[in-house]
């Protein structure tokens, strides 16, 4: 019995929506960071602090919707992406401190641009249509 | 915390810019091992050759990655090796999955240039060779 796909999703909602918004406004922060020459500042780390909090909230529903028995479409790329997904800002966040010039600030905006693509391809292998 | 040993103005190739793309060239590893291995795992039999060519790009991009990271002569040299082998392979794959889709039933990293992937993986080792171009003083 799978429930209304597109509506029933425990990735799909609210925090999800967040995550994605999260994130574009800390690339964007970070790509005038790197523009205007500035290492990473404390906004940015703030920023992925926040930003994998949010996520790890995010796994954590997920996790508790497959305790009440749904299931994902691709229950082996969704596990992929969820797993890389939480890694992503503390990756941001470790080559972030090792590089405290403009390119580290380059670094946090080009994770940041991944991260909502992450979101949104495991909501698409939560919900596949005709598995 | 600047761990680069290079002359200043000569960075090397893991500092800088080049911290940059070994971070672009960590998630490309994550990314194509990762989906190889799950296409391998679960279904081989409807696409090897297709499989197999991700698995391949995922380990020149691990390789790439490390190669960049070690920065000093021998890293360099494996970097050119694997951005060369990475320029050849999008651009042979994508003339390929064009001119004869049936040759690739699913997706590879490499198919349509890339187009799946935003066309990074046609960009990443022209930015590769680029860089390894502009640090070649950096090693000696």
């Amino acid at each position: 019995m799978t429930s209304a796909a597109s509506t029933g999703s425990p990735v799909d909602g609210i925090l999800a929506t967040a995550t994605i918004v999260l994130s574009l406004v800390l690339a964007l922060w970070s790509l005038v960071a790197a523009v205007r020459h500035r290492p990473p500042d404390r906004p940015q780390f703030v920023g992925l602090a926040v930003l994998e909090c949010a996520l790890l909230a995010l796994a954590v529903v997920a996790l508790v919707g497959l305790g009440e028995g749904e299931r994902p479409g691709e229950p082996g790329a969704f596990f992929g992406y969820l797993v890389t997904l939480v890694c992503l800002p503390p990756l941001a966040w470790v080559l972030a401190r090792m590089e405290p010039t403009r390119w580290g600030s380059a670094i946090v905006c080009a994770i940041c641009l991944v991260t909502p693509v992450v979101v949104v391809r495991l909501q698409q292998t939560w919900a596949v249509v005709g598995g | 915390m600047a761990d680069t040993d290079a002359p200043a103005g000569r960075p090397a190739t893991n500092s800088g810019p080049g911290r940059l793309l070994i971070a672009v060239y960590l998630l490309f590893a994550v990314a194509a091992t990762s989906r190889a291995g799950l296409q391998i795992a679960t279904r081989f039999d409807e696409a090897p050759v297709a499989y197999l060519l991700s698995a391949l790009a995922a380990l020149v991009y691990i390789v790439a990655a490390v190669g960049l990271a070690r920065a000093g002569h021998a890293g360099r040299w494996v970097a050119l090796a694997c951005c060369s082998v990475e320029l050849v392979g999008v651009l042979g794959v994508g003339v390929l999955s064009l001119a004869d889709p049936g040759l690739f039933p699913d997706e590879t990293v490499w198919s349509g240039f890339g187009s799946g992937y935003g066309y990074i993986p046609l960009v990443l080792p022209v930015l590769g060779l680029l860089w390894l171009w502009r640090t070649r003083h950096a090693a000696r």
